[in-house]
């Protein structure tokens, strides 16, 4: 058996005792085993993941009830701070950090019985969309070992598309969770921001941070929010739920009003791509949807929006990194100041830095207005485009991302075209709407992905969309 | 101090404010006497991916201060984030206000010998305070201790409303008694919980600011007067020497009672400050604000009011407002009794070092009434109100077991005086004589006889009536 059945029925056959969990995580352990070429994992928690199976398969043999994702193994993006093993966020900084905590997401998996089974690579501190900017190694995309899988969460969503997981966890902050599944050919999940807590996951821009799934169906990604969201009392940024479960969809198409973003499909957007997407317009159109073109003018300022704002709140993030209480210290420093200098130095990788001077500078007094004011002011306008569209629409799309998959090397040198690749995914993040990428067909054999966004808190009724729409293919 | 000049002084100060946990943590706030690093989690410590939880008694606590400073809170602040590394800072920032204070405005009057004054309140803001440094002598390495890291503080920035030593001194003491008695704080000043930060500036043209300097850090009245009166000292000098004052931060040396230059503020930092993006900003209604000035204590204006009906003089009442433990006591004292009752309390509270927080009003008037009647002597009143702070016994029993009651009784105190006289013969036919100080002689006697429980003034005039003196 090559894939996995879906989550639910593999919990139950758990609970039922049909199914061991000892199995299911030797499955996946044998699988990562044959996956190693891809170098998607940092670290992997085999004894931990056995552990804690055979404890759920005895207290399935006691009769106990193990909940919804009983035995299901699960990898989890190294920016998450799990109490196994080390949570390094890919980058030399972390690379000895043991958390004395758990993010709030891992607790609730395990509380309902998944099993994480394995940190995967990432973009240093969740910085790209590649993973080349890892400060240990490059994940190579299953589709090709010669290009990039995308980032940041570009091991989670190798490790999925591999089928070592049933699903995986990653971070959007600009599109770090739907870049990497569309590159990887996955479903992607970015839910409405506040959805699911940040407590104990690495953060990079707080305003724009959000956690999902990356799994193979939108039905397992339901599920995995149906677990994971809720108000945390660590995360004060944490918004009510849905009272109705999220993995309960009725999928429909017909009467959907859609609007088909008209900024996603200018000159930059590769033709293989285009058609794939234009393909997935016309299943929506046929299946009865009521489809037509919107255009949001502000959109063309959301990356340079982004690309202020993030660096702002990293530089302000990565201020806790100093070296003096964990993490990476430079023992030669023989002063604060040079502990501190020769620390970040060290700790801190091309782009990390890149972000933190950037960050600084636009915070700077006498550039604060300038900079961080106005982009400020430009983020209200796109979410109030954003707000005016979806009184007219229930869902816009477009592409994931301009281009397929790129060539490992192909942006490295050139900072500018690396942020680029995120251009049809950071409005989302600063309106803090929830989108989704589903696979949509392939070009050049490489996997293309379609973009789903609908309004805040409209989580539900877009994965009942998505679901639709994975069910014309 | 030379006349020349118009000294213009504003203060900063920051209040501890006296929540159970920390501003942005469900951590231990009182680090007093604590082990170092016991009272830290991984919020304070600044672990990776650990956020902030504004902690909503910090709310409460200054609105409560807004209310006492004559205003009320801002329906709408947030915080922003202050950017410097240090070692006592773990994030790396501050968490703070800085564009939407909680408090925008406010006032207090001060009373500095008879001449009163409104002083203008600029703006309040909530903070966290840093951990605390430390440096071994002769070690190579510094300690840092994180209890006190994330602590909330309310800094209060004054308008430059004050023009001389006593004014601020004024001003110090006014602000500590309006926090303390709002129970915006504990104010322990011993322990820091409010400290302040005293700007200065002279200037010949009382239109033109000079420029100022600030001395940081001083945490008592007297230390806040020093430093002024140092400082227009010092700014005074130099000014007639034509030299300029440097714009700078200062310390204060308590012993040598004089500044001491810390830096100057061309090396200021830019704190790069940003919106705090974990904490969403604070949104209070009309509901919130008004429950709380329902529950808001009687602060120190209403309490003077209140004792100068009773006729105390400034000085007795600035007294009784220094020992705000026992306050609630004479005000329930007045209220229930007449003023001689509360003017009796007020002296045993001032004469007492005991802390009289938990005695209940109606002890304390029984008390005065055995005094009153002539049951007890006004010495043996204080004495038994020290007793009651220690026991839970009634003043009457007290008075029992120490054997303090006074007997007024005159058929037996006739018996003894009786006694006396016939035993001092001598004494008996001075007092016949008229010499007055032989009355006293046997009124001793009579006392010391009694075990000191005769009433003295019974006794006086039962001996004059049997000698007819």
């Amino acid at each position: 058996m090559d894939s996995w059945p879906a989550i639910d029925d593999m919990a139950a056959g758990v609970q039922k005792a049909e199914l061991r969990a000892v199995d299911l995580v030797k499955r996946s352990l044998e699988k990562i085993d044959k996956s190693k070429e891809y170098d998607a994992l940092i670290s992997i928690n085999k004894e931990g993941a056995l552990e804690r199976a055979e404890a759920i398969d005895k207290r399935v043999a006691k009769g106990e009830k193990i909940g919804k994702l009983a035995g299901v193994p699960f990898i989890a993006k190294d920016n998450f701070l799990t109490l196994s093993g080390k949570t390094t966020a890919a980058s030399n900084m972390l690379k000895p950090f043991e958390a004395p905590y758990q993010a709030t997401a891992i607790n609730k998996l395990e509380a309902e019985g998944a099993i994480c089974v394995a940190k995967a690579n990432l973009d240093a501190f969740a910085h790209g969309s590649s993973t080349e900017n890892s400060d240990f190694f490059v994940t190579k995309n299953p589709h090709d070992k010669t290009r990039v899988p995308g980032g940041s969460s570009g091991g989670s969503a190798a490790a999925v598309a591999l089928s070592m997981v049933p699903f995986a966890l990653g971070t959007d902050t600009g599109g770090s969770i739907r870049l990497p599944a569309a590159f990887s050919g996955v479903v992607g999940y970015k839910p409405t921001y506040g959805l699911v807590s940040r407590s104990g996951v690495v953060a990079m821009a707080s305003s724009t941070d959000v956690i999902g799934p990356l799994s193979r169906t939108v039905d397992d990604a339901a599920l995995i929010l149906e677990v994971m969201s809720g108000p945390d009392e660590l995360d004060s940024t944490t918004i009510s739920r849905d009272k109705k479960p999220y993995n309960d969809l009725l999928p429909q198409i017909r009467g959907q009003k859609v609007g088909i973003i008209k900024e996603y499909f200018d000159e930059g957007l590769e033709p293989g791509v285009r058609q794939v997407v234009d393909d997935a317009i016309k299943k929506l159109k046929s299946a009865g949807a009521d489809v037509s073109e919107v255009s949001l003018p502000s959109l063309p300022l959301a990356l340079a929006v982004y690309y202020i704002i993030c660096p702002a709140e990293v530089s302000s993030n990565l201020a806790r990194y100093d070296g003096q209480r964990y993490g990476h210290f430079a023992k030669e420093a023989r002063t604060l100041q040079d502990s501190y200098k020769l620390a970040r130095e060290q700790g801190f990788g091309l782009e990390a830095k890149r972000r933190i001077m950037i960050g600084a500078h636009v915070l700077s007094s006498g550039y604060y207005d300038a900079y961080y004011k106005k982009a400020q002011t430009v983020r209200t306008k796109i979410i109030k485009e954003f707000e005016a569209a979806f009184l007219k629409y229930d869902f816009l799309v477009g592409p994931t991302s301009p281009t397929t998959a790129f060539k490992i090397g192909e942006k490295t040198s050139d900072p500018l075209k690396m942020y680029l690749v995120d251009i049809m995914t950071v409005a989302a993040n600063i309106s803090g709407v929830p989108a989704i990428s589903i696979p949509a067909g392939m070009s050049d054999n490489l996997p293309v992905g379609f973009q789903i966004i609908g309004p805040q808190n409209s989580d539900r009724k877009l994965l009942a969309m998505a679901k639709a729409f994975e069910g014309l293919k | 101090m030379s006349s020349k000049y118009l000294p213009t002084i504003g203060i900063e100060t920051h209040v501890q404010l006296n929540t159970k946990t920390k501003l942005f943590a469900a951590v231990g706030n009182d680090a007093r006497e604590v082990a170092p690093n016991t009272l830290i989690s991984h919020i304070c410590v600044g672990m990776p991916g650990a956020l902030p939880v504004l902690n909503e008694g910090a709310i409460k606590l200054s609105a409560a201060a807004a209310l006492a400073l004559g205003t009320a809170p801002q329906k709408l602040s947030h915080f922003e984030r202050k950017h410097y590394f240090y070692p006592d800072l773990p994030k790396g920032y501050q968490i703070t206000q800085y564009q939407a204070p909680i408090i925008v405005g406010g006032h207090l009057h001060i009373d500095n010998n008879g001449q009163k004054k409104c002083i203008r309140i600029e703006r309040a803001n909530l903070e966290e305070d840093a951990g605390k440094n430390t440096h071994p002598a002769g070690a190579d390495y510094s300690l840092v201790d994180l209890n006190r890291a994330g602590t909330p503080l309310l800094e209060i920035v004054s308008r430059p409303d004050l023009n001389s030593p006593a004014e601020a001194k004024a001003y110090a003491r006014e602000l500590w008694l309006l926090m303390k008695y709002a129970g915006v704080t504990d104010g322990d000043l011993y322990h820091g919980h409010v400290r302040f930060d005293v700007n200065i500036s002279l200037s010949k043209d009382p239109d033109k600011l000079g420029t100022r300097s600030e001395i940081k850090n001083l945490n008592s009245f007297r230390s806040v007067e020093g430093a002024v009166t140092y400082e227009i000292e010092r700014q005074t000098e130099l000014l007639e020497k034509g030299q300029p004052v440097v714009q700078e931060t200062r310390g204060w040396d308590e012993v040598q009672q004089k500044s001491v230059s810390q830096r100057s503020k061309e090396e200021a930092e830019d704190y790069r400050y940003m919106p705090e993006p974990d904490v969403p900003p604070v949104e209070l209604d009309d509901k919130y604000i008004e429950d709380i000035e329902k529950q808001m204590p009687e602060l120190p204006p209403k309490i003077r009011q209140e004792l100068a009906k009773i006729k105390f003089d400034s000085k007795v009442i600035e007294d009784i407002l220094d020992r705000p433990e026992a306050v609630a006591l004479i005000l329930k004292v007045l209220d229930t009794a007449d003023s001689e009752a509360t003017r009796r309390t007020a002296f045993w509270v001032l004469q007492s070092a005991g802390n009289p927080a938990n005695l209940k009003a109606d002890k304390v008037v029984e008390l005065s009434k055995m005094v009153d009647d002539g049951k007890l002597s006004s010495t043996a009143g204080k004495t038994i109100f020290e007793e009651m702070i220690k026991s839970p016994e009634t003043p009457d029993k007290i008075a029992k077991r120490l054997k303090l009651v006074q007997v007024s009784d005159e058929s037996e105190i006739e018996k003894i005086v009786a006694e006396v006289i016939t035993q001092n013969p001598k004494a008996a036919e001075d007092v016949k004589a008229g010499q007055a100080k032989a009355i006293g002689f046997l009124v001793g006697q009579v006392m010391a006889k009694s075990k000191g429980q005769a009433n003295p003034e019974v006794a006086q005039k039962l001996i004059k009536k049997q000698l007819g003196g």
